[in-house]
């Protein structure tokens, strides 16, 4: 990526990014707040579905259950709090470390299958964080639990009020796009990559591929831990919803509508969800309908997602050159 | 005494009742061309996984450079020298023809847990991936995707990246098969150049290729050698043209 | 020991042992046979709970709506079958996740449409409301009924595997796909009826949990799950790994909810005990699959020649 945009999709992209640097600012013009919330939300799920991508659209490894770290990530700024620990260096280092162990343990159980097994697997996984918190009284179970303050942070980076909560989340946001930019351009990356297509290859070549796809798996969930944390503090209420396996499905959702494999499909994927669930539950109490009709119609006869489209224009352009 | 690079003893594996490796013997000698032929089914390709790790034998033992190899992973007899190439071409198809060496290459260059800095700004592995492409004659074709070249060019691609491993020895599986006559001259000219640089087990179809390239010849019948020897002595061997060359060059 | 407890507790662990494996013979001969992952499995059981529940509305016959249920889930497993599943099975299993997961979210609204957002209840004929004693012990007779079910339908599935033409394919498929095909048998109708029988005895698992629980939305979306371990467990593509797997499933599950607390009690502080004991039997189903991928990654009992 050079700094100057060289395609249409990129120009897409750089507008895109100076567009949500400046939302809050477009909002409060717009005298329409609630639309702030709702990018909020969008974009820390974005940050859960760029992380998704890293291991399903970079590493080819499909998780059917990843909202698990977004719920770990949320119970590890909620259950602290719950004992009136709101320092937010604290939460950050919980997320971080309890979901990077628990990828460690089942991912190195998980990846030593394949294919089928793999996803059945994280999905059992993510399952069974989902069964421990509902049935954890003590943290409100299905009822959940509520977050009276934010997280604690040093004045100049405090996450209080909904606009400094926005660029605690957009910031995050765009490292996390940062991050996994570099990540698969780098070495590391290249050894994920090479996995997904051809992992006996890769192993012929000298490359331990199970090691580099755990250390993935585990990048990917303490990323995704990121999200959970903000969304704790973004909605002051959390609860095993978070972690079903309904949510998992939508985060795949959102990858594939996005484009997969691509640095920025996973942005666009998740708020193109979040405007459709939007405007489609304003319209209709059935909207789940439309969206398994699209699910359907996607795999059926889309390839490629948002991100493709985009990118069939540049060869469109480049053609017409 | 010659220095043997690799020796295989008493190797067996079975599946099932078939035996497809029955006490395999076999020392290759160091900078040679050793050849294994024999007819089809006879436990090639098995006896590559084999040595290449891919396959666990169930009894016997492999040694690499005077070390015994056996409980090594595919990965790490890799990293000790020991490349191998695909019978089915098995490259990374949607990368170009360079990023596929330049994974060999970095196959080669330790760990790869290095998440910053990007590979393609990486002068030295590109440059070590353009020589190995150079060697067997793609490196116009550099940037071309994997997917969209020739056959031929996906199996001299398999031999580059083979040798972009900068391996002590080559284990190549047919790496004529499905060639044309013209690449497939191609390619005996790319190994031929190979030649006392690299030590090489090549198992191939193609007989008037491992007759001009091979110092010396194993034949392999029902997972079994039955003769080891010299171009020349193998030819002329009467145990071997009735239970091989007879059939086919009848 | 309450020794009635534990029988009452061994016979519920039975019956969802037995409704685990209606759900689980299915899933694990389509991922067998035809490599397909179909989150959307548990629609059927849901599916065939509300079917059922219906036509025992409309005619009263708890029968009738069982039979007709049958068929209407095995129609429906059918369409799925023919207008979607069959296209995808050659590709990629991300394709198999979303798609299906499309599914549920289809079928599921669905319902919501044409049976409304609460629950249907499903009377029990007098007959089977009543209550067997024996000794002391006292049982519902519509819980016997269903572990009866569950073992006369495990029982059929048995023969039809094991004895007849069609179970000879199905075998085949599981461990051998390609020789099925090089035998020149009509792979596409082979693969319609597992698919669709598959979808029946799901249905037929929903149909006989509804009377207890009640037909519901998304009733199928939890329990799917642990069918999804119990193929695991058994080995994917194995009607006898699916079986064992479901009893062991369903009795540690059902065992460990009831008995867990005490078991802890012996090692700790019975407030503690009580904090842990659903937390850990929560996960012990979960515990139980990583033991099993750790040890033997193709299931206690992969179907023949899968290695």
């Amino acid at each position: 990526m050079g700094m100057v945009p060289r395609s249409v999709s990129a120009w897409c992209y750089a507008a895109l990014l100076a567009v949500l640097a400046l939302a809050p600012f477009l909002f409060e013009w717009m005298e329409q707040p609630f639309y702030l919330d709702l990018l909020s939300r969008g974009l820390i799920l974005a940050i859960a579905v760029i992380s998704l991508n890293l291991i399903l659209g970079y590493g080819g490894m499909v998780s059917l259950g990843h909202a698990a770290y977004i719920g770990i990530g949320a119970y590890c700024v909620g259950i602290p709090a719950y004992y009136d620990l709101y320092n937010g260096w604290l939460h950050l280092a919980l997320a971080l470390g309890v979901s990077g162990l628990f990828a460690l343990v089942t991912g190195a159980v998980s990846l030593r299958t394949k294919g089928v097994y793999f996803i059945m697997i994280t999905m059992a996984f993510s399952q069974m964080v989902y069964f421990i918190f509902l049935s954890l009284e003590e943290y409100g179970a299905d009822d959940g639990l509520v977050i009276y303050a934010r997280s604690e942070f040093p004045e100049w980076m405090s996450m209080d009020g909904a606009t400094s909560l926005y660029y605690w989340i957009f910031i995050l946001m765009l490292l996390s796009l940062f991050l996994i930019n570099r990540l698969v351009h780098a070495r590391f990356g290249r050894v994920i990559v090479g996995s997904k297509f051809n992992e006996p290859r890769m192993q012929a070549l000298g490359f331990d591929t199970y090691r580099y796809r755990l250390a993935c798996y585990v990048i990917s969930a303490m990323l995704c831990s990121l999200a959970g944390m903000l969304l704790g503090n973004f909605a002051g209420f959390i609860s095993p919803d978070m972690i079903s396996w309904a949510r998992s499905g939508e985060l795949i959702f959102m990858v594939i509508i996005g484009g997969v494999a691509s640095i920025f499909g996973p942005l666009i994927g998740t708020l193109a969800f979040v405007v459709l669930e939007e405007g489609l539950s304003a319209i209709t109490v059935y909207w789940h309908l439309i969206f398994g009709i699209m699910l359907v119609a996607l795999v059926l006869f889309g390839k490629g997602g948002i991100h493709g489209w985009l990118s069939m224009l540049d060869r469109k352009r480049v053609e017409h050159d | 005494m010659t220095e043997h690079l690799l020796q295989v003893s008493s190797l067996n594996k079975h599946f099932g009742g078939i035996y497809a490796t029955d006490d395999v013997n076999l020392a290759v000698e160091q900078g040679k061309i050793h050849a294994i032929i024999g007819p089809n089914g006879a436990g090639k390709t098995t006896l590559l996984a084999q040595l290449s790790g891919q396959i666990k034998p169930d009894s016997g033992d492999i040694e690499f450079g005077g070390k015994s190899i056996i409980h090594y992973s595919m990965a790490r007899r890799a990293r000790e020298g020991l490349a191998r190439s695909f019978q089915i071409t098995s490259v990374v198809m949607p990368m170009t023809l360079l990023q596929n060496v330049m994974l060999a290459v970095q196959g080669t260059g330790g760990h790869s847990f290095r998440f910053w800095a990007p590979v393609s700004d990486d002068r030295e592995m590109r440059d070590a991936a353009m020589a190995s492409l150079a060697e067997v004659g793609l490196d116009d074709r550099a940037d071309r995707v994997a997917a969209n070249v020739s056959h031929g060019e996906q199996r001299q691609l398999e031999v580059a990246m083979a040798l972009a491993m900068k391996p002590r020895m080559l284990l190549l599986d047919e790496p004529m098969a499905g060639m044309g006559k013209e690449e497939g001259a191609m390619m005996v000219e790319i190994l031929n150049r190979l030649r006392g640089d690299k030590t090489i087990l090549l198992v191939e179809h193609d007989m008037d290729a491992v007759f001009s390239l091979a110092d010396k010849l194993s034949v392999l019948v029902d997972g079994h050698i039955i003769a080891t020897d010299t171009v020349e002595a193998i030819r002329n061997n009467l145990e071997v043209q009735r239970a091989y060359l007879g059939d086919s060059h009848a | 020991m309450d020794w009635n407890l534990l029988i009452t507790q061994l016979l519920n662990g039975l019956q969802l042992g037995l409704l685990l494996f209606l759900l689980a013979s299915g899933l694990t001969l389509i991922f067998g046979i035809m490599d397909f992952i179909n989150l959307s499995h548990g629609s059927f059981y849901m599916i065939g709970a509300y079917f059922c529940g219906t036509v025992v509305a409309k005619t009263g016959s708890f029968l009738l709506g069982i039979l007709l249920g049958l068929v209407g889930v095995f129609v429906v497993g059918a369409l799925v079958e023919w207008f979607i599943a069959r296209k995808l099975y050659r590709a990629d299993h991300l394709d198999h996740v979303l798609v299906t997961f499309g599914l549920i979210l289809i079928f599921d609204t669905l319902v919501h449409i044409i049976w409304g957002a609460s629950g249907m209840a499903i009377p029990l004929p007098d007959s089977l409301n009543g209550q067997v004693s024996i000794g002391s012990l006292v049982l519902p007779s519509y819980r016997l009924l269903i572990i009866g079910c569950g073992l006369l339908v495990a029982g059929l599935l048995y023969v039809l595997v094991v004895r007849t033409r069609l179970g000879m394919l199905i075998r085949a498929g599981a461990s051998n796909r390609t020789m099925v095909e090089a035998l020149g048998v009509n792979i596409n109708r082979l693969f319609l009826i597992v698919f669709a029988l598959g979808a029946t005895m799901a249905g037929f698992a929903g149909m006989l949990i509804a009377p207890i629980t009640e037909a519901s939305i998304g009733m199928g979306n939890d329990i799917i799950i642990i069918a999804f371990v119990v193929v695991i467990v058994g080995g994917i593509g194995s009607v006898k790994g699916a079986f064992y797997a479901a009893m062991i499933l369903g009795l540690i599950d059902t065992l460990s909810r009831s008995y867990l607390d005490l078991l802890l009690n012996l090692v700790m502080p019975v407030t503690y005990a009580e904090t842990a004991a659903p937390a850990l039997s929560a996960m012990l189903v979960y515990i139980l699959m990583a033991a099993v991928l750790a040890f033997r990654p193709q299931g206690l009992f992969p179907p023949a020649g899968v290695k």
